[in-house]
């Protein structure tokens, strides 16, 4: 292989000014985790309210979210974030088009309302068929002491659903992490695409992305070992969620 | 705004959409479902064997892959691949492939880790009474594997592994950030050529939505028939 | 007077498949009625008709004076009213014994916590479970479990108290712990309505036997009556099947 190592690299000021090389991937990672978060907690609030609306009794809600759901997870998430970044703002009054894309930080914004929306539609999978999960029995019990049909979901059969998709959910809240990188394609600099930038600059292609993916697996272990020690926390003595 | 929208673009623009960039997408989809598929399995068997030097490569690899975004590998792999190949093929220079050769290789290698944690979890799900009650009728763990349980296990799977290749499809998307011409690479093409991106935008969208949503019922269906035979 | 009275209750699944077949039934205050028949023969399905678990197409159900089906009746007030008690337990497994006993009469009837606690401790003491109180229902025994679901629907000070099959999930060394708890509860004059194939219990502490087939009640009738001499063909071989040994 001719390809000239410099591990060096990373201590040299990037053409930006604004630092060196391992600063500019650090405010790359900055833009990943603040976009993960958001986009996490707008999938978490929708998809559970979505998913919850799923499991009543009631026919249009339900087909409502049915239909909600397969929107979202039918397009790809790519182009979902050019929907809402390129397509909306031109579809609406051209005034409030032209404050979304004037907005600063549009990018942020846009690249975590769209990975959340697109997250919550599996999150509203997950929370469904954790409550699908449950003995119908439960749902009776609650009923049959007086409880109110929110009452029975705040208190008894939520608390055991989110008990039982507690793994998947921290699948889903590292498929969010990763897919805030396709947010570079409506420009955001996060982790991905300032590694890019770095590589276009240094012409170390492999520096840059070999830390890459170390910071990418450094979140990954950071998130799984938060959620590990949540599960435990979680836990009830002497019942087992089947895993 | 919406008044002066322009479908007509769309029509205009059918052949090289659907005819160059369906056609790339669909065709990638097909190969790297293929591929991802056959060395899924052998890694999920290389998982499975109990022999370390298998297991550990194996389970490095997948957990290595399934933790990185695919944006990040795709560009892992389009520079990292004509060195590959330079020292494969001892060239004297990084061999250029071809973009759609990367892509494959990209998405075959990617998507390996995430079939063979499919294929790893079907083959579990094959009661060990049935490896038993073939290991007790002389079979080798070869034959075992062929004739006993890896049926089973793709069929349990079946569901589960077509859904992953809905995901596989819309992934494929991704391309883009190589600038390659499938579905969404043609519409944004023509999308920013005549300056028509809503038009564009919600053609693709629209596409990938009806074979995406169309699949999904097929498996849907799939899934409930399986249910009534079991 | 009849504290539950059950008026023509028809109940369909589908338009071919009928349930409950005109099913008319009352309980007085402090009677106790044991419902027996074979599997699918409709008993579970009409003792959840009573507190609106299941909700039937034709007849109607007055509980004490609340009337169902009404739109003007509250349903979580009169389910409150009405303990039930399940084959599988059903306690909620994410809360301690205390807190399953607590929820509903803090939630529902707005008890304070110290007030529930003092209740749910009284109760655990009568069903014999004061040591468990801090454990979850994971850690019990299927027999003590159905005897904190007993003591949860007390903890309302319920009107009545419906048993659906309480003992057919349990082993077959904890079913008189469970039974013997019914008993105390039917001697201190509790109403009851009790689905179960346990007929030693039934001959022990019922007035009133009902006999359900295909949807129908059969019989309906004096304990003693019905055990000495079932008018009908098809009680006489239910209950051959089931006292044989």
């Amino acid at each position: 292989m001719n390809y000239h190592w410099n591990w060096g690299i990373f201590w040299e000021m990037s053409p930006e000014g604004t630092g060196t090389y391992f600063d500019m991937l650090l405010a790359g990672l900055w833009w990943t985790l603040a976009t993960s978060a958001l986009a996490w907690i707008i999938a978490f609030s929708v998809g559970s309210v979505v998913g919850v609306l799923r499991t009543l009794r009631s026919g249009w809600v339900v087909m409502a979210c049915n239909a909600y759901v397969e929107l979202f997870r039918n397009i790809p998430i790519l182009v979902q974030l050019f929907l809402w970044y390129f397509v909306l703002p031109e579809v609406l009054p051209a005034e409030m088009g032209r404050w979304l894309k004037t907005m600063p930080n549009a990018a942020f914004w846009t690249g975590s309302i769209g990975i959340g929306l697109f997250m919550s539609a599996r999150v509203a999978e997950q929370v469904k068929a954790g409550l699908q999960a449950l003995p119908r029995g439960q749902w009776m019990a609650g009923t049959a002491l007086g409880l109110t049909t929110a009452q029975t979901y705040r208190y008894i059969l939520l608390p055991t659903a989110f008990r039982i998709i507690l793994p998947p959910l921290t699948s889903e809240m590292l498929n969010t992490v990763k897919n805030s990188s396709v947010a570079l394609t409506i420009g955001l600099m996060e982790l991905t695409a300032q590694t890019r930038a770095m590589q276009e600059f240094s012409f170390q292609v492999f520096e840059a992305f070999t830390a890459a993916t170390i910071l990418y697996l450094i979140v990954n272990a950071v998130v799984t070992l938060a959620m590990r020690w949540v599960e435990k926390m979680a836990a009830v003595p002497g019942y087992t969620t089947g895993h | 705004m919406l008044g002066s929208l322009d479908f007509d673009v769309i029509t205009r623009s059918l052949p090289y959409v659907l005819g160059e960039g369906l056609r790339f997408t669909l065709t990638l989809t097909a190969l790297a479902t293929v591929f991802g598929l056959t060395l899924g399995t052998i890694l999920a068997l290389m998982r499975l064997s109990g022999m370390k030097a298998l297991s550990v490569p194996a389970t490095l690899y997948v957990n290595l892959m399934r933790s990185l975004p695919l944006v990040l590998v795709i560009f892992w792999f389009y520079f990292l691949v004509p060195y590959i190949g330079q020292f494969v093929l001892r060239t004297e220079r990084p061999v250029q492939v071809g973009a759609f050769a990367s892509a494959l290789i990209t998405f075959s290698l990617f998507e390996a880790a995430y079939f063979s944690e499919i294929m790893r979890a079907g083959i579990q799900s094959v009661a060990r009474g049935q490896a038993a009650a073939g290991s007790a009728l002389g079979l080798t763990y070869r034959q075992l594997m062929q004739y006993v349980i890896l049926p089973q296990a793709v069929r349990n799977m079946l569901p589960v592994m077509l859904t992953q290749t809905i995901v596989l499809f819309q992934d494929t998307s991704l391309v883009y950030v190589i600038s390659l011409t499938d579905l969404l690479g043609a519409a944004a093409t023509v999308a920013n050529r005549d300056g028509r991106l809503v038009e564009m935008y919600v053609f693709a969208a629209l596409i990938y939505f009806v074979i995406s949503f169309g699949a999904s019922l097929v498996v849907r269906r799939l899934q409930a028939r399986m249910a009534i035979i079991r | 007077m009849a504290m539950i009275r059950l008026e023509g209750v028809s109940k369909w699944y589908t338009p071919q498949f009928q349930v409950l077949k005109d099913c008319t039934l009352s309980v007085a205050k402090g009677e106790v009625l044991v419902v027996c028949g074979p599997s699918g023969s409709g008993k579970s399905t009409l003792i959840k008709c009573i507190n609106a678990l299941e909700p039937f197409q034709a007849g109607s159900i007055v509980i004490d004076g609340a009337k169902l089906p009404d739109p003007k009746t509250n349903l979580p007030k009169l389910r409150s009213r009405i303990g039930m008690v399940f084959q599988h337990f059903e306690l909620f497994p994410h809360l301690s014994i205390t807190q399953n006993l607590c929820l509903a009469q803090e939630k529902v009837l707005r008890r304070g916590h110290e007030e529930a606690m003092a209740k749910a401790m009284m109760l655990l003491e009568r069903v014999g479970l004061t040591a468990h109180a801090h454990k979850f229902p994971g850690q019990l025994s299927g027999g003590q479990q159905q005897r904190v679901a007993i003591a949860r629907a007390l903890a309302m000070d319920p009107i009545a108290m419906l048993f659906d099959e309480p003992t057919s999930a349990l082993d077959p060394e904890m079913i008189n712990e469970v039974l013997d708890v019914m008993v105390e509860l039917a001697g201190e004059g509790m109403t009851m309505m009790v689905v179960t194939h346990e007929m030693g219990f039934a001959r022990k502490v019922a007035d009133r036997v009902v006999f359900m087939d295909g949807g129908e009640i059969i019989e309906d009738r004096p304990t003693e009556a019905f055990f000495g001499s079932p008018h009908s063909a098809r009680a006489q071989t239910f209950l051959s099947k089931i006292l044989a040994h």
